[in-house]
């Protein structure tokens, strides 16, 4: 039987984010019916992105001006969609938006829902995602009649698969959300910043960044690299950068295709943060930091001297 | 005002998690409060503090042993705590369940915190099921939070340091992140305190709770094997800086 999965799509200045392109390739197969929820654009503006992974269906959400950057109201507005068009699985990025988002969605409509999802067997209703503070891989059984799960951002490569897609509007912008109002919206889609969650590559320092003054070096280099920056739990509980920036069991957690250590010994808690990254490229001046014995590349070297000289690489091409 | 805080009983992060049979672990390991549930019992004492009177209640669904992380957040300013006692665990949906009917059966709730996620499953979504189920606004990572007359407004954070302001009527979900506040760490004569303070143990199988059509069943755990084979990059500054950048661009191919 044919099946129709819903594709909540993510937007950063009006241009499809990268990392849906993975999601979109995770969800694709026989029998299966793509439906892309587009809420932030026109659709028209997307279409080629999206036809170009494969979806056939685009569906254009039109919420109230007023009303667009509120969650309550874009997951009411993500229900009625799901209903509408017969969704039995609904797929989004376990990014800022989607930990917001999903979780809404699923308890609405008391759905099952894992976030964090590398792994999606569409046919049996199994994902993958780690727990324990990324010590264990858990395969989990969702059951219900529909299902939603929250896909970590880089966990495969997106693969081209070209399709051509019919646009659909679906009007929602007659929603309330009593009892929530947004006071200041911070921008779901105007986020200046690469946000650690999704970044392909994150840089990151920790003790050995010695002071705040020195992170800019890491930002310098992260420009460069198209990078974000992140910081050990001794950076940010030394007050040198907010704790938004943490990787760690009480921060962040990343899978960027590179993770870039400076001056981060590499505690339990700052593993389970990191250790889905792809590749572990430590630089530290103590060679019996832990993180020297747990990662794909290593220098004993001081990260205030070879992050200048990287940065001075990058910059000359 | 009633404040009530679902309060979770976690592995330590520092453990080793050893995989006993396809779907579980070996328990029998060191457990303590969920560290983002210590944000929510901080800003419950605070908010205590400014409106007297309050009351502020720990509710747990755990094992036996979860009294223990009811105790610690009855250190750190907890009045008294509840104990939904069961046998094995659950998911999210008859996790809410149960905290939903427990906390209805005990009070008229003005306010329920919970952590943002817990440490162990990670499943980030207890608070809006929660919320679901007494159709009460709910908001997670909340940074920021300030009680006005009938109202909440909170901070939250999405990314990046980048917050919303809310405004949500009360009673309201709320779900602490680590930004919210420094936990303050119980004091000897605390714990001390809190050994006397009441528990109310009640069984899970009495809140008659209907199996769910919906559910999130653990098949098999496997452990996480991190087979990096570390290789040093040796050289000078300069060459140290190059090899990487080679790296980057031929190997990890992101440049």
């Amino acid at each position: 039987m044919m099946k129709n999965i819903g594709i909540i799509i993510e937007l950063d200045n009006k241009r499809i984010k990268e990392t849906n392109f993975a999601m979109i390739t995770m969800a694709r197969a026989k029998n299966i019916q793509l439906f892309a929820f587009v809420m932030d654009a026109y659709a028209a503006s997307v279409k080629d992105d999206l036809e170009s992974f494969g979806i056939s269906n685009i569906v254009e959400i039109g919420l109230a001006p007023d009303q667009q950057n509120n969650p309550v109201i874009r997951a009411k507005a993500m229900i009625n969609a799901i209903k509408e068009f017969n969704i039995s699985m609904v797929f989004g990025l376990s990014s800022a938006m989607g930990k917001d988002l999903l979780p809404r969605i699923a308890a609405q409509i008391n759905a099952p829902l894992v976030m964090d999802c590398f792994y999606v067997d569409l046919e049996r209703k199994l994902v993958k995602t780690s727990q324990y503070s990324g010590k264990t891989i858990a395969t989990i059984q969702l059951t219900g009649p529909i299902i939603v799960v929250g896909i970590r951002p880089n966990a495969i490569e997106p693969i081209k698969a070209q399709a051509f897609a019919q646009v659909l509007k679906f009007d929602s912008s007659n929603l309330a959300a009593k009892d929530f109002r947004v006071i200041k919206s911070g921008g779901i889609d105007k986020a200046t910043n690469i946000n650690l969650s999704e970044a392909d590559v994150i840089i990151a320092g920790g003790r050995g960044m010695k002071n705040s003054e020195n992170f800019t070096l890491l930002s310098h280099c992260a420009e460069k690299l198209n990078a974000a920056v992140g910081a050990s739990r001794v950076a940010v509980d030394s007050g040198w950068v907010p704790y938004s920036m943490q990787v760690g069991q009480t921060g962040e957690k990343v899978s960027p295709k590179v993770y870039i250590a400076c001056g981060i010994s590499g505690s339990i808690q700052h593993f389970a943060g990191m250790k889905t990254s792809g590749m572990v490229i430590a630089i530290n001046t103590d060679e019996n930091a832990a993180i020297l014995s747990n990662c794909d590349y290593y220098a004993v070297a001081d990260a205030l001297e070879i992050i200048p000289k990287l940065t001075k690489i990058l910059e000359n091409g | 005002m009633q404040i009530y805080i679902c309060v979770k009983h976690v592995p330590d992060s520092a453990v080793h998690i050893t995989i006993l049979s396809k779907n579980r672990i070996d328990e029998n390991i060191s457990f303590l409060l969920n560290p983002y549930d210590e944000h929510a019992v901080t800003e419950a004492v605070k908010i205590k503090n400014n409106n007297p009177g309050s009351e502020i209640i720990a509710v747990c669904l755990g094992k036996n042993d979860a009294e223990k992380t009811i105790r610690s957040a009855m250190a750190m300013g907890a009045d008294r705590g509840i104990l939904i006692a069961c046998d094995e665990n659950h998911d999210s949906i008859i996790t809410a369940l149960a905290l939903k009917v427990a906390i209805e059966q005990d009070g008229n709730p003005e306010l329920i915190f919970t952590g943002k996620e817990s440490i162990d499953a990670e499943g980030m979504q207890t608070m809006f099921r929660i919320g679901a189920l007494f159709d009460f606004p709910v908001a997670t990572n909340v940074v920021k939070l300030d009680i006005d007359a009938d109202k909440a407004i909170v901070d939250c954070e999405l990314s990046g340091g980048i917050t919303d302001t809310y405004e949500m009527s009360l009673p309201c979900i709320l779900g602490a992140g680590r930004g919210l506040n420094t936990p303050r760490y119980p004091t000897f004569p605390d714990v001390v305190k809190s050994k006397k303070k009441p528990i109310q143990k009640i069984a899970f199988t009495d809140l008659n709770i209907k199996d769910s059509a919906s559910k999130m069943s653990i098949v098999e755990f496997v452990p996480l094997k991190q087979n990096r084979e570390p290789k040093e990059i040796k050289g000078d500054a300069n060459l140290v800086a190059k090899e990487i950048v080679r790296i980057l661009k031929q190997e990890a191919k992101v440049i």
